[in-house]
């Protein structure tokens, strides 16, 4: 008995062992991103896998920051903040909106138009983004925000699903009282359903924020002016202009990663969970 | 309207223009209204247009000229050489990064399936790639890193491995990048996991009861409960690839070495974009969709034969 115990343990730790080193390689990318930030330039690529710094500076920080083209990063982020807050308002209000009325109202058309929603997630986008670049062109929208932001607030496929499944674990005995108490559908969202979902809103918004904060396509497409560029794409155009500063596009990208960090720290739980729900039945 | 030849006339259910809204019927369609709308302009209307625009040779502000097939005879008839081996180097990378993404979130999430105070800790950890990894900074350190002077063979060279021109030489660049779409098998172990967790443990425990093993448990079992949330992953994943875009045009500035790392989607903004040729895109972009279009209908064929629904008995 006392052998089988012994081997137990033994296994236990053997696993954790491996699954630790595992997980370390994983991260290790980052983490040598991050320690190369502080490490002066002449050591980058010197001692190149290290991750510590000999000598802690942050030189790259201050260089970086200074931008190029006279912007410096705090405009690029102010941007990045705008356009990812906004987007994720939208996204929350008009998915939560419209995964109600998919999930709890019974309508004609309902499948019609679920079965829609479903197909659009399975198209690519490049059949999209032309004919889209020339209707916002038309629109004058092109070189503001405009194109990243309104249409989050038109329901966002992959948001409303997510939150439907949700909305079904809920029990309709609510609703059901409440219609008979005279409640309409708007207030039965409102004020019932809305307060119930709110985990599968957080999930939704930090999702929706952290693609926003780090598209790329849209602002390539869309922003042309220094003065609109994101972080996204000024990081991008700042490392071209970097012949050999490694350094400070490493500080701009540890920086940049912040928000999603920080994010990631507070929200695990939401977000691995609301993640993680695709794979329920329902 | 009230039916015609009724005798009786029909009550009104409603009294007031709130009342008539909150009818079910009303409400409903009211409340996916805004959903109509953003799919009407933008994802009808641009799907439509899209597929005149491959006929002509649109291009902003000058006037439309119909062309018929032309487009869809330079791409395929090689006039276009970069059409073909972007075509095929998407096609490379999807066929690789697909099936060993699935794999490792599926290993992963199996390994993780066991109970254990520290699997939270893990399981976020492993998540943590998929999350920034398609970012701008991530892609810009994943140059740096595998740099002929980087991080990574650096650590090979500790190993005695002499240095691998990861991003320079054609015959590793692409599956330099493919690398970094399998770091970021994070989410769809995040969603393998749940569906392991949410196999009913009566099942097991019968199981037990028969004698059967881990193994035998799992492959008669737990694997075929996975089956759904695999073909949901697998087209999922398979859609994703096609497109990719970011890391070739951040990392190899789309094409580099000689056009190794020529992503479909990038060789598609260049010719839009850049060149200003939008009819021809869009004849590309037609393309993708039938490409993708086969594929799913593929696997959706072949679904019935290997995805196992509880609900079908």
């Amino acid at each position: 008995m006392k052998s089988m115990k012994k081997r137990k343990i033994m296994g236990t730790i053997v696993f954790h062992v491996f699954i630790i080193a595992f997980c370390f390689s994983m991260i290790y990318p980052l983490l040598w991103m991050v320690g190369s930030s502080f490490k002066e330039n002449s050591e980058i690529f010197v001692r190149v896998r290290n991750i510590l710094p000999t000598k802690w500076t942050i030189e790259n920080y201050i260089t970086g920051w200074k931008g190029f083209g006279g912007n410096t990063f705090v405009l690029f982020f102010r941007n990045s903040f705008f356009v990812a807050i906004l987007t994720t308002v939208g996204t929350t209000l008009s998915s939560s909106f419209v995964a109600f009325g998919f999930a709890r109202i019974k309508f004609r058309s309902r499948q019609f138009w679920f079965t829609c929603m479903i197909i659009t997630m399975l198209l690519p986008n490049q059949v999209m983004i032309i004919p889209r670049y020339v209707m916002f062109n038309k629109m004058g929208w092109v070189g503001t925000f405009n194109p990243l932001i309104v249409p989050s607030f038109f329901g966002q496929a992959f948001s409303i699903f997510l939150v439907m499944q949700f909305i079904r674990t809920i029990p309709r005995d609510m609703d059901e009282s409440a219609k008979i108490d005279g409640c309409s559908w708007f207030g039965i969202y409102w004020r019932i359903l809305l307060p119930l979902i709110v985990p599968a809103l957080v999930t939704v918004g930090l999702l929706a924020f952290i693609a926003a904060w780090e598209d790329f396509m849209g602002c390539l497409l869309y922003l042309n002016t220094p003065k609109k560029y994101t972080v996204a794409y000024a990081l991008k155009l700042f490392n071209d202009s970097q012949k050999s500063d490694y350094g400070a596009t490493f500080a701009m990208s540890a920086l940049s990663l912040i928000p999603v960090m920080l994010l990631f720290f507070f929200f695990q739980k939401q977000l691995v969970e609301g993640i993680s729900m695709q794979g329920l039945k329902g | 309207m009230v039916g015609t030849g009724e005798k009786k006339r029909r009550r009104r259910a409603y009294g007031s223009l709130s009342e008539f809204i909150d009818q079910d019927r009303i409400a409903g369609p009211l409340f996916i209204l805004p959903f109509i709308i953003g799919l009407l302009v933008f994802t009808v209307y641009p799907f439509f247009s899209s597929l005149y625009y491959a006929f002509t040779d649109f291009q902003i502000g000058n006037p439309i000229k119909w062309l018929g097939f032309s487009n869809f005879i330079r791409m395929f008839s090689g006039t276009d050489d970069k059409f073909w081996i972007s075509f095929f180097v998407t096609f490379k990378f999807a066929f690789v990064q697909v099936p060993m993404k699935l794999a490792f979130s599926l290993l992963v999430a199996i390994v993780l399936s066991r109970k254990s105070k520290a699997i939270g800790a893990y399981r976020s950890i492993f998540y943590i790639p998929s999350l920034m990894g398609g970012s701008v900074a991530v892609a810009l350190m994943w140059k740096r890193l595998f740099g002929y002077d980087g991080a990574i063979n650096s650590i090979l060279s500790l190993l005695g491995v002499e240095a691998i021109p990861f991003l320079t030489s054609p015959k590793y660049a692409l599956w330099t990048l493919t690398g970094l779409g399998v770091w970021q098998f994070g989410s769809a172990m995040l969603i393998f996991l749940a569906a392991i967790k949410s196999v009913p443990a009566s099942y097991h425990e019968a199981a037990i009861v028969d004698g059967a093993g881990p193994v035998r448990r799992f492959f008669s079992i737990t694997f075929p409960m996975l089956t759904p949330v695999l073909f949901f992953n697998l087209i999922n994943q398979l859609i994703g690839s096609f497109q990719a875009f970011n890391s070739s045009y951040l990392i190899t500035n789309g094409g580099d070495p000689l056009n190794s790392t020529l992503y479909y989607a990038v060789h598609l903004y260049t010719e839009s974009f850049t060149y200003w040729r939008m009819g021809y895109g869009c004849a590309m972009a037609w393309f993708l969709l039938i490409i993708i279009g086969i594929f799913t209908s593929l696997i959706f064929k072949s679904s019935d034969a290997w995805v196992y629904y509880e609900s079908e008995r």
